[in-house]
């Protein structure tokens, strides 16, 4: 084969490839701009029937999801901006601090990485309800204010930082906190960020959590509203899909913006180098 | 010890206890409460409680429910691990080319991990169910059937994971010293040969974490059943996770108990080689 037939088979794989990771994102597009009922009746074609977009603006009316949206940008703005302060903290005392018993609590964060939020469920239900904490911000974010997985990323980045940058900082008469604020941190930034940005992603698409401490409609984040509206009669069956266009959209847009950091936070631990 | 050596462990103290605090009550005391609630039994109406052993925990362990429960998560993991890897590998084998545009492919690929776990279901539902579902009547993942419905669930899962392991293995395949992949062209070996004789020994070490977090995905799925089926029908997609959650009545929780504490154990055992795995990663560059 030629080099260019070559790049032509390659060029029509992926696209092909792309076709399929697509489909269920325009099939979802189909069914929300579609007339339900003719949809149905036309035999679900690939194509849509009897076009209407308002059901955007339906969709955002009756599953009042501005307040959902307005829930779920407080949960996660808290969780991430604690998570980061949480972490930065304890990196720092993991990478420069010598105290006893540090091993033991190196330990102990590991450990948490053995935790899944499904096994302890149960009891963490029941403290934040002994709490009074179902259904607030407190019960969805509060479990979540800190992490071993940002530590060890954010700690790994510090202990990057030359030796002698460090050594001249401290001759300089620069305290602890000064060396954190003015050099570790700044030198730093793009791994901080990194994991900002997967923070970010995985507060933002919580489900099971707040599936259990959220019981009244007022209180349901985005993704929780949207099984609410998904299970839905026919005539209504387009509101669900576009409900998730909506839902999807800022998050893909951010996403695509912050690519770079997202992948080198995702890869970090997965690959060498 | 010294002055200096106190003013650092005062820091320390002060840096680590927010975490610590966190850990303590969201992570440590529920284990605890875990192993409390699965040997005293619990009755509706009534705050006390009795101790009782063992017993509830192997009557729990023996139930149809709960092995039940772990057939499906097994299950699960049969149908999303091994495809789902086989396509991230596809996926990121084909654009791990230089072609003018390949970017674009790229965003592509890995963009279902910015769909959240509500949102990939709300579209596998749009697709699958019975009546507005494009494949709706495709009977090999039909929701509808006891027999097919687990598959369908498994779909997307798959979906939704395909982004992240398109771009873990991405990553792997670049890590790939050039000067390998050269070698081995120069050899003249046919690309299906060089695929699997260089490239995937190469890239086995991250396949295998990727294995095991996506073995980890599947004991965890909790979502994809809440909206695509709710469970059913007739509890074929009652996996172990959703068996959990609805255990949550008083009378219930020592049930529950028992199955979280069970899939801690199937957690570790999975995790136990990814984790010395990870642990050398992050002990590498060792103390100061």
């Amino acid at each position: 084969m030629s080099r260019r037939s070559r790049a032509v088979a390659w060029y029509v794989l992926l696209t092909a490839l792309s076709l399929v990771v697509l489909f269920p994102v325009y099939m979802t597009l189909v069914v929300a701009i579609s007339t339900p009922v003719d949809y149905l009746r036309a035999g679900q074609p690939l194509h849509p029937v009897a076009p209407q977009w308002g059901v955007f603006a339906n969709a955002w009316t009756e599953g009042d999801l501005g307040r959902k949206f307005a829930l779920s940008a407080v949960v996660t703005a808290v969780i991430v901006g604690c998570q980061l302060a949480t972490s930065v903290c304890a990196a720092y005392a993991f990478a420069f601090l010598r105290f006893p018993g540090r091993r033991v609590l190196f330990a102990v964060f590991t450990a948490t990485l053995l935790l899944p939020l499904e096994v302890t469920l149960l009891p963490n239900i029941d403290t934040v309800l002994r709490l009074g904490w179902l259904n607030s911000v407190q019960g969805l974010a509060v479990p979540f204010l800190a992490t071993a997985f940002g530590t060890f990323l954010i700690r790994q980045g510090f202990l990057g930082i030359p030796r002698d940058l460090r050594d001249a900082a401290r001759l300089d008469g620069l305290s602890h906190l000064q060396v954190l604020w003015r050099v570790a941190i700044p030198l730093t930034r793009p791994v901080i960020a990194s994991f900002g940005v997967v923070a970010f992603l995985s507060a933002w698409n919580q489900y099971t959590w707040p599936r259990a401490v959220i019981t009244e409609e007022r209180w349901e984040t985005v993704q929780i509203g949207l099984k609410s509206l998904s299970a839905a009669t026919v005539e209504q069956g387009n509101v669900g899909p576009a409900a998730a266009v909506i839902a999807a959209l800022p998050v893909l847009a951010l996403l695509i913006v912050l690519q770079k950091q997202l992948i080198r936070g995702l890869t970090a631990g997965a690959v060498k180098g | 010890m010294t002055r200096r050596r106190w003013r650092e462990t005062g820091l320390a103290a002060l840096f680590l206890a927010p975490s610590l605090i966190v850990f303590a009550a969201f992570f440590f005391y529920p284990l605890y409460r875990l192993v409390h609630m699965a040997t005293h039994e619990q009755r509706a109406f009534s705050s006390r409680e009795r101790f009782v052993g063992l017993d509830q925990v192997t009557e729990v362990l023996g139930s149809s429910e709960f092995l039940g429960s772990v057939q499906v998560s097994a299950a699960y993991v049969v149908y999303t691990v091994p495809l789902g890897l086989a396509l991230g590998i596809l996926l990121a084998v084909a654009a791990d080319r230089h072609l003018r545009g390949i970017a674009v492919f790229r965003t592509i690929f890995a963009s279902t991990v910015a769909t959240s776990v509500a949102v990939a279901s709300v579209l596998f539902f749009t697709l699958l169910n019975p009546q507005l579902g494009y494949f709706g009547d495709v009977s090999f993942i039909s929701l509808a059937d006891p027999d097919s419905a687990l598959r369908g669930v498994a779909l997307s899962s798959i979906w939704q994971n395909l982004g992240l392991t398109f771009i873990i293995v991405l990553a792997g395949l670049q890590a790939i010293p050039t000067e390998v992949r050269e070698a081995t062209e120069l050899d003249g070996f046919s690309a299906t040969r060089r695929f699997f004789t260089v490239t995937l020994p190469l890239i086995g070490p991250t396949l295998l974490f990727l294995a095991v977090v996506l073995v980890i995905f599947a004991f965890q799925a909790f979502a994809q059943v809440d909206i695509l089926t709710g469970g059913g029908p007739a509890g074929s997609t009652e996996t172990l996770v959703w068996q959990i959650f609805n255990a949550q009545d008083p009378d219930e929780q020592g049930r529950g108990a028992v199955m979280a504490l069970g899939l801690f154990t199937l957690t570790l055992l999975v995790t136990g080689a990814q984790f010395r795995f990870l642990a050398r990663r992050v002990h590498y560059e060792g103390a100061p």
